[in-house]
C-alpha cells in the first residue's frame, strides 16, 4: 500500500489547480451559470489544448494516454473549483464509454472530436422514475428497416442542450429481467423528433428534459451490443459514480479550507473564533468527513483503473460522499455564520453543488442497498 | 498511489487466519469482543510468541522479525476479527517494546525484549490518575532519587491490565520544581516489589480491567529509567500516536458485528428474515460502510509509520473515528435486537451470545482511554488545521 501522488500527478493537479484558479474566479463561475449554454467555449478550447479531455485516451484517438486515476485527480480540482460546463458529460459519460465499448470504427469516429474540443457529447439514462437500476429505462427504441426508432422521456441529463451527441439507454426488447433486453444508442443529438428543455436546478448545472418523439438511429449507431447493454452501463454508472466521489472531494475540501481560514480571521469575544474548542472540533469533524471522502474515492479511483471489480467499493466511496456532504457543508454554514448565507459569498457555490453531487449516479440509500446485496444480505 | 496488499501479505493474513481458525477449531477458546484488553491467556500468548507474532516490527537485530507496520495491523486486525485472547502481551507488543527499541539502554534491550518476545511480560499501563486524566502532564507520583535507585511514591488509576500484570509502564514526576510537562519521566519494571498494591475497578459491565495502583515507598534500580530523565512527557506524546494507531481502536467488537450479521439472517419477524428488512439492511450496510472507511484510515496510518515517520494527528483521527464507530455498531445491534437487546450474556434466551448487551456497555469507554476523543480533536484542531486558542 501506498498513499502517494506520483509527480506526474502532482504536477497535473497544481497545473490544474493554477489553470482552474486563473479562469474560474467565482465572478466567471457566477457569469456562466447564468447563461443558457453553461459553459465558456473559448475556455473549452483552452482546456481541451491542454490536452484535458483526451487524457485517457490513447495517442492514436488524440489523447495523452494517462490513466482513470489521473483523471480522478483533475477532477478533484474541477470540484474544487466549480468548474461549470459540460466536461464531466464529455469525458466520462461520453469519451470513456465509447473507449471502452465502442467498435473501432466508432472510437476513430468520435474520440479525437472530444479531444481536440470539437464535440461534445452526454448520456441520456435517467427517466420520470429518477434511478439509476435497469428498471428505470422504459424509453424504447423499436428495430425498423434499416435501424431503430427511438421514443420516450430522459430526465436529468445533464447539458443535452449543447451536446453533438448523446448515448441514449433504451429498451429493444421486453425480457423477464429488467436488465436484459437494453441497448446504448449514440444519437446525433440535432436529429429530429428530440426536443430539449432545461430544468432549473441547485446547482444551476444545466440539466435537461430530452423528449425522443420517433428519432431515428441507424443500426451502425448501436454502443456495444444489442439488447446486451445493460452490464456496459452499470459500469458507465459505477466509473461515474466514484469520479464524481472525486469531483466532491475537490469541492468538500475546499468548503473546509475556507471554512478553517475563517475560523481563523473571525474575531469574537476578542479572538479568533478558531480558538474555541467548540469550533475546532466541528472543524475536525468536517476534516474527519472529508478524509473519509477522500480516501474511499481514491480507492474506488485507483481499483477502476487497474481494472479491479470494485463494485463495493465504489459503493462505499459515493455513500460515504453523499451523506457525509450534508453534515459538511451544515457546519461549513454554521461556522461562517450569516454570511455564508448570502449569494455574494463563495460558500453557496459549494453548498449548492454539494448537494446535486450527491444524489447524481446514486445516493446513499442506493449505495446502501447495494452494500447489503454485496455482503450476501 | 497503491490499495493493494502484496501477495506477501496476502498470504500472511492468510496463514494468521489458518493459525487463528485452528484454535477455534480445537476448541481452546471462543470469539468474544474486547477480548485484546479482556481475555488473559497465557497459553494462546506462547503458541503466538512461538509463531514469531510478538515484536513483529522490531529490528531483526533485536530478535524482532524486522516487519512492516502493515503486516501487524494485518496481524492485529486479524485477531481481532477472531476475537482471540491476546490480552497477556498486547500492551507489551504494541506499546512497550517500541518504547524501549526507540528509547532504552542496549541493556534494556537485551534483558526486556527477550521477554516481551517470550510473551512473559504482562503489562500494566500506569498513566492516569485521580487528578490527572486527559491532564496527564499534572500527575503527582513522585520518582525520587536515592543513590542508584528511584523511589516511587503514589497513586494510578484507570491502569489497564493492572489485576493480571508482573510488569508496569508508569510515568512519574522526577522534577517537581520544573514546569509541569518537563519534570516527568518514565519507567519500567517488574511489579512483584514491596510497597505495590493493586486494587481492581469493577466496570459496568462486571468485568475488571481497569485498577488502582498504589506505591508506597517503592524502590527500583535507575536503569528502569526508559530514555531521558524529565523527558518522559515528550517520549510519551510519540508513544500515545501508537498506542491510538492500532486496530483494537476500530475491532475491539467486530466479532459483534459478524454476529449481528448471523442474526439479521436467521431471525425472522413477520415472518420473515430481518434480512430482508429495508430498514434493518439500510443499517447493517451502513455499519459496513463505516468500518471499511475506518479500515483506510487506519491502513493509511501503517503507511505513514512504514514511511518511518511518526503516525501524527492520522492516529489521533482513526481512533476518535473508531471508537465512535464501534459504540454505533453496539447501538444498532441493541436496537436491531429490539427487546432481546436488554438480556445480559447470562440469559438462556440473550442473541448474539450476549455480545450487544456486553458491548453496548463497554464501548462506552473506548472513547476515553488512550485519549479522550475531545483530546485528540484537540490534537487534530492544534497540529493539522493549526486553530488553537488564544
Amino acid at each position: 500500500m501506498d498513499l502517494v501522488l506520483t509527480e506526474e500527478q502532482e504536477m497535473l493537479k497544481k497545473m490544474a489547480s493554477d489553470f482552474l484558479t486563473d479562469k474560474f474566479p467565482k465572478t466567471v463561475v457566477k457569469e456562466i451559470e447564468e447563461t443558457e449554454s453553461g459553459y465558456s467555449p473559448e475556455i473549452w478550447k483552452e482546456m481541451a489544448e491542454l490536452g484535458w479531455m483526451g487524457l485517457v485516451f490513447p495517442e492514436e484517438y488524440g489523447g495523452v494516454d494517462m490513466s482513470f486515476l489521473d483523471l480522478a485527480m483533475l477532477l478533484e480540482e474541477m470540484g474544487r473549483a466549480c468548474l461549470p460546463g459540460p466536461y464531466f458529460s464529455t469525458v466520462m459519460l461520453g469519451g470513456l464509454p465509447i473507449l471502452d465499448a465502442g467498435s473501432d470504427k466508432q472510437k476513430q469516429e468520435y474520440l479525437p472530436g472530444i479531444a481536440s474540443g470539437k464535440t461534445i457529447f452526454t448520456l441520456a439514462l435517467t427517466e420520470a422514475s429518477a434511478r439509476y437500476d435497469a428498471a428505470g429505462v422504459e424509453a424504447k427504441a423499436t428495430a425498423d428497416m434499416d435501424g431503430y426508432i427511438l421514443n420516450g422521456t430522459k430526465l436529468f441529463v445533464p447539458d443535452a442542450h449543447i451536446a453533438d451527441y448523446m448515448l441514449c439507454v433504451a429498451r429493444t426488447s421486453d425480457e423477464a429481467k429488467p436488465e436484459d433486453g437494453i441497448t446504448i444508442f449514440i444519437v446525433d443529438a440535432k436529429s429530429p423528433g428530440i426536443s430539449c428543455s432545461l430544468l432549473k436546478t441547485i446547482a444551476n448545472d444545466k440539466l435537461c428534459e430530452v423528449v425522443f418523439d420517433q428519432v431515428k438511429v441507424p443500426k451502425e449507431n448501436i454502443l456495444g451490443e444489442p439488447d446486451k447493454g445493460w452490464a456496459e452501463v452499470k459500469k458507465i454508472v459505477e466509473r461515474a459514480a466514484a469520479a464524481k466521489c472525486c469531483d466532491m472531494v475537490g469541492c468538500l475540501q475546499e468548503a473546509l479550507d475556507m471554512t478553517v481560514a475563517y475560523a481563523k480571521e473571525r474575531k469574537q469575544y476578542d479572538q479568533p473564533i478558531g480558538g474555541f474548542q467548540v469550533i475546532q472540533h466541528y472543524c475536525v469533524d468536517m476534516f474527519t468527513d472529508v478524509e473519509g471522502a477522500r480516501l474511499s474515492a481514491y480507492q474506488a479511483a485507483w481499483m477502476i483503473s487497474e481494472g479491479l471489480p470494485c463494485t463495493q467499493e465504489v459503493a462505499i466511496a459515493k455513500a460515504w460522499a453523499s451523506f457525509a456532504s450534508p453534515r459538511v457543508m451544515a457546519l461549513a454554514h454554521q461556522i461562517h455564520g450569516a454570511i455564508g448565507c448570502t449569494i455574494d459569498h463563495d460558500l453557496q457555490y459549494y453548498t449548492r453543488r454539494a448537494s446535486a453531487d450527491g444524489v447524481t449516479f446514486g445516493d446513499a440509500n442506493f449505495y446502501r442497498e447495494v452494500v447489503a446485496r454485496e455482503m450476501g444480505l | 498511489m497503491n490499495f493493494k496488499f502484496t501477495d506477501e501479505q496476502v498470504k500472511f493474513r492468510q496463514e494468521v487466519r489458518d493459525f487463528l481458525e485452528g484454535e477455534i477449531k480445537q476448541g481452546l477458546w471462543q470469539p468474544t469482543c474486547d477480548a485484546w484488553i479482556m481475555a488473559h491467556d497465557p497459553e494462546f500468548t506462547r503458541r503466538v510468541s512461538a509463531k514469531g507474532w510478538i515484536g513483529l516490527t522490531w529490528p531483526k537485530e533485536y530478535g524482532g522479525q524486522g516487519r512492516s507496520f502493515i503486516d501487524r495491523l494485518i496481524l492485529t486486525e486479524e485477531m481481532l476479527r477472531y476475537g482471540a485472547p491476546a490480552a497477556c502481551h498486547w500492551f507489551a507488543d504494541r506499546q512497550i517494546g517500541g518504547a524501549i527499541v526507540h528509547y532504552g539502554t542496549d541493556e534494556q534491550k537485551e534483558e526486556i525484549l527477550p521477554i516481551i518476545m517470550k510473551g512473559e511480560a504482562y503489562v500494566g499501563l500506569g498513566m492516569s490518575e485521580p487528578d490527572a486524566g486527559s491532564d496527564l502532564a499534572s500527575l503527582k507520583t513522585r520518582a525520587t532519587e536515592d543513590g542508584d535507585d528511584f523511589i516511587i511514591d503514589g497513586q494510578k488509576t484507570w491502569t489497564s491490565g493492572g489485576s493480571n500484570m508482573n510488569w508496569i509502564y508508569l510515568v512519574a514526576r522526577t522534577d517537581p520544581e520544573a514546569p509541569k510537562a518537563r519534570g516527568i519521566s518514565e519507567f519500567f519494571f517488574r511489579t512483584d516489589l514491596p510497597g505495590v498494591s493493586v486494587s481492581p475497578i469493577v466496570d459496568i459491565t462486571g468485568g475488571v480491567h481497569f485498577n488502582e495502583v498504589f506505591f508506597d515507598n517503592v524502590r527500583i534500580p535507575k536503569t528502569c529509567l526508559i530514555g531521558e530523565k524529565n523527558r518522559g512527557f515528550y517520549q510519551i506524546l510519540n508513544q500515545l500516536d501508537f498506542e491510538r494507531s492500532g486496530m483494537e481502536r476500530l475491532m475491539a467488537n467486530y466479532p459483534l458485528f459478524e454476529a449481528l450479521i448471523q442474526y439479521v439472517k436467521e431471525t425472522k419477524r413477520n415472518g420473515k428474515p430481518l434480512a430482508e428488512d429495508p430498514v434493518v439492511r439500510s443499517k447493517i450496510a451502513q455499519l459496513k460502510i463505516e468500518l471499511e472507511v475506518g479500515r483506510l484510515y487506519m491502513y493509511r496510518v501503517g503507511v505513514i509509520m512504514d514511511e518511518g515517520r511518526a503516525p501524527n494527528w492520522e492516529s489521533s483521527m482513526s481512533k476518535a473515528y473508531g471508537t465512535a464507530f464501534e459504540q454505533r455498531l453496539a447501538t444498532a445491534a441493541i436496537e436491531i435486537a429490539g427487546l432481546y437487546g436488554q438480556l445480559s450474556p447470562a440469559s438462556r434466551l440473550t442473541p448474539m451470545r450476549g455480545m450487544a448487551y456486553h458491548s453496548y456497555l463497554s464501548s462506552k469507554g473506548y472513547s476515553l482511554q488512550a485519549g479522550s476523543s475531545e483530546v485528540l480533536k484537540n490534537i487534530i484542531a492544534g497540529r493539522k488545521l493549526e486553530l488553537s486558542a488564544k
